[in-house]
């Protein structure tokens, strides 16, 4: 395997997005074929990639960069997990890229540059072995939020936008103050060199690297939600535009990355009798009353954009939890859970801006379930972008497609059968209970299937209201490009229940191999020169 | 230098925090460039503090060397935490602009 191919995610957008700020906004459909083809060759490496690590007894793959050695220089590490994420992170681009063509990217500036620039960060967030290079992806990735959560502008959506950033900024100063005492205890920041260091740490120490992973546990966990941190989330989601939207929906899934990645790396069972399980405890219990809090606010959302808000702290709870109890079993339904509430969630976020938008030009673009006044018919703007409205397809019926959508997402997000959000839960509670139940396991368990209940009870409340309360209601003209988006992402999800044998494999043996981190550093440390 | 630097992390973030919990726009901008000055020192002082001392190495005397790294942790966090807190600024201004008050807290300031 060519070793080049674990940076070309991280370089490729990142080229990709320079080059299209010199082409400039005006040429758009360079910029746009430029686009198109970056996220068409990012998912075929992430492919090759996830092929490459999951060969019979491959070890995960590591890119030095520079050609430093790894306690020295900064390595990128591609195993199983990684390659899963980077595939993940690249398909929901390709399939939101072509949503975006239709009205939003006129809504302002340079949103495919921001977009190359997130899956930049994105991808070198979760290949990275390095926790300081890991707090520089993120700020990359957040960097480009920053700008994709503003686009369109608009008083609510910059009052959002305000708030969000407030509380990144603050939680990156957390991740430094983590990043910085755990480096001040070990003194390396190697992640592989971290977990070999951690078991020797000596007694006076260890409360300082605990003090520290805890810090950085918590930037992690204001990214992923947890229940106390997690206010921003519904409200910066419903303001952002849908396609962006659906590209965050995988961003609290970076937190849980990372979380599942580092807890299971430096605090698994080999850490020590003091540390090993650290924080897990925690975790789980978070993940419970996150979901406590989803639930209740998803039940009393009344609007549809904060509706698929809630359903996104429901899945980070549901995951924080599942990776609290620490099992393989249990993580590898987690992992199956994580790729379908992903893709679910940004779908619906999708089919919930196209029934929010009643034209072109306001940006009060949230679907109310109030009472309905009938907005004006008038579209001023339309003039405007008209000769980019040539592709313009009208779906003869857009109701049909978007009821169907609708409904998709709702079994799916519900986890219902017969698609894979069932499978993935299924996966997700079978192993929960087998060994010996703790009690935060049974709480976490019963409040998964109450959550799926309360679900159903919301999105049928929206989708009566929506589709069958009020007839002469009038449905935006659905676009080709826009119906393509949703059709790739709800069809990678009917793919996943029909072909469930060879990815549930795939997670199955990721799992492994994220519960026994020796391979990970060996890896990493060639043993020959892994002798401290 | 130990009691001082300490006092000074310790100062500037208890401020930081005050600020940050404020309902204004301003005050959390300057609170959080508190914070990230204090952020700044404690990252610089986690190699340990050392008057003098180069971060080279010279001729094997470890007695006169401090460590590189934190230096270099520490001018990576100044530039990102400037980047983002001038895109911070700028946000800002626009919310004030669009909506007419400077608050975060979703109050419009009137009583």
């Amino acid at each position: 395997m060519s070793n080049h191919l674990i940076i070309a995610p991280i370089l490729l957008p990142l080229l990709v997005a320079a080059l299209q700020l010199l082409v400039g906004e005006k040429r758009r459909r360079t910029v746009l074929a430029l686009s198109i083809v970056s996220c068409a060759a990012l998912v075929a490496g992430a492919a090759a990639l996830t092929l490459a690590v999951s060969a019979d007894g491959a070890l995960a793959a590591v890119y030095r960069i520079g050609d430093w050695p790894a306690r020295f220089g900064i390595v990128l590490v591609a195993d199983r997990l990684s390659a899963l994420m980077v595939l993940l992170t690249c398909v929901l681009a390709l399939a939101v890229l072509p949503y975006a063509l239709g009205r939003w990217q006129h809504r302002g500036g340079h949103f495919q540059p921001l977009l190359q620039f997130l899956l930049m960060g994105l991808n070198g967030a979760f290949l990275t072995g390095d926790l300081f290079n890991l707090f520089v992806f993120f700020e990359v990735l957040l960097a480009a939020s920053y700008g994709l959560a503003l686009h369109g502008s608009g008083a609510r959506r910059v009052s959002a936008g305000l708030h969000y950033i407030a509380v990144n900024l603050t939680a990156s100063m957390l991740f430094l103050l983590g990043v910085s005492l755990i480096f001040g205890v070990t003194g390396t920041l190697n992640m592989a060199a971290l977990a070999e260091l951690i078991p020797h740490v000596p007694e006076r120490t260890r409360a300082l690297l605990h003090a520290g992973a805890a810090i950085l546990g918590v930037a992690f966990l204001i990214k992923t939600a947890m229940f106390p941190l997690g206010f921003w989330l519904p409200r910066t989601y419903a303001a952002a535009s849908p396609a962006v939207a659906a590209m965050f929906a995988l961003m609290t899934k970076v937190g849980i990355y990372v979380l599942l990645r580092l807890g299971l790396l430096l605090f698994g069972d080999d850490a020590g009798p003091v540390s090993a399980h650290f924080g897990s405890d925690w975790m789980l219990w978070g993940g419970v009353a996150t979901v406590v809090a989803g639930i209740v606010g998803m039940l009393g959302a009344r609007d549809l954009a904060k509706l698929a808000g809630y359903n996104v702290v429901i899945s980070s709870g549901t995951l924080l939890g599942a990776i609290g109890l620490q099992q393989p079993a249990v993580t590898t339904g987690a992992l199956a859970y994580l790729v379908i509430s992903s893709l679910a969630i940004a779908a619906f976020y999708l089919v919930a801006g196209l029934l929010a938008s009643d034209g072109d030009d306001d940006t009060d673009d949230t679907l109310s379930l109030e009472p309905y006044e009938q907005a004006g018919e008038s579209v001023p703007n339309e003039s405007l972008y008209a000769q980019e409205d040539e592709s313009r397809v009208v779906i003869s019926a857009p109701m049909a497609m978007l009821g169907l959508s609708f409904s998709a997402c709702a079994v799916l997000l519900a986890g219902l059968p017969p698609l894979s959000g069932f499978l993935a839960k299924f996966a997700l509670l079978a192993p929960m209970l087998e060994h010996g139940a703790r009690p935060g396991a049974v709480a976490l368990f019963a409040l998964i299937i109450v959550a799926g209940l309360c679900t159903v009870i919301a999105l049928c409340r929206a989708g009566i209201q929506i589709f069958w309360v009020e007839p002469e209601r009038i449905f935006p003209g659905v676009r080709l490009t826009e119906a393509t988006s949703i059709a790739i992402l709800l069809g990678l999800c009917l793919l996943l229940t029909v072909l469930v044998e060879s990815p549930l494999r795939y997670l199955r043996d990721t799992a492994v191999q994220l519960h026994a981190p020796a391979s990970y550093i060996h890896a990493v440390l060639p043993p020959a020169e892994a002798a401290p | 230098m130990e009691l001082v630097l300490a006092a000074a992390i310790g100062i500037l973030a208890a401020s930081g925090v005050w600020l940050l919990l404020r309902p204004r726009t301003f005050q959390v901008i300057i609170g959080l460039t508190l914070i990230s000055y204090a952020v700044n020192l404690f990252i610089f002082s986690i190699g340990g503090l050392r008057t003098g001392a180069d971060p080279v190495l010279h001729g094997g005397d470890i007695a006169q060397y401090t460590d590189p790294l934190p230096q270099a942790l520490v001018l990576t966090a100044i530039v990102i935490g400037f980047a983002t807190t001038a895109l911070f600024l700028v946000v800002l201004l626009t919310s004030r602009g669009l909506t007419g008050n400077d608050h975060v807290d979703g109050e419009d300031g009137t009583p």
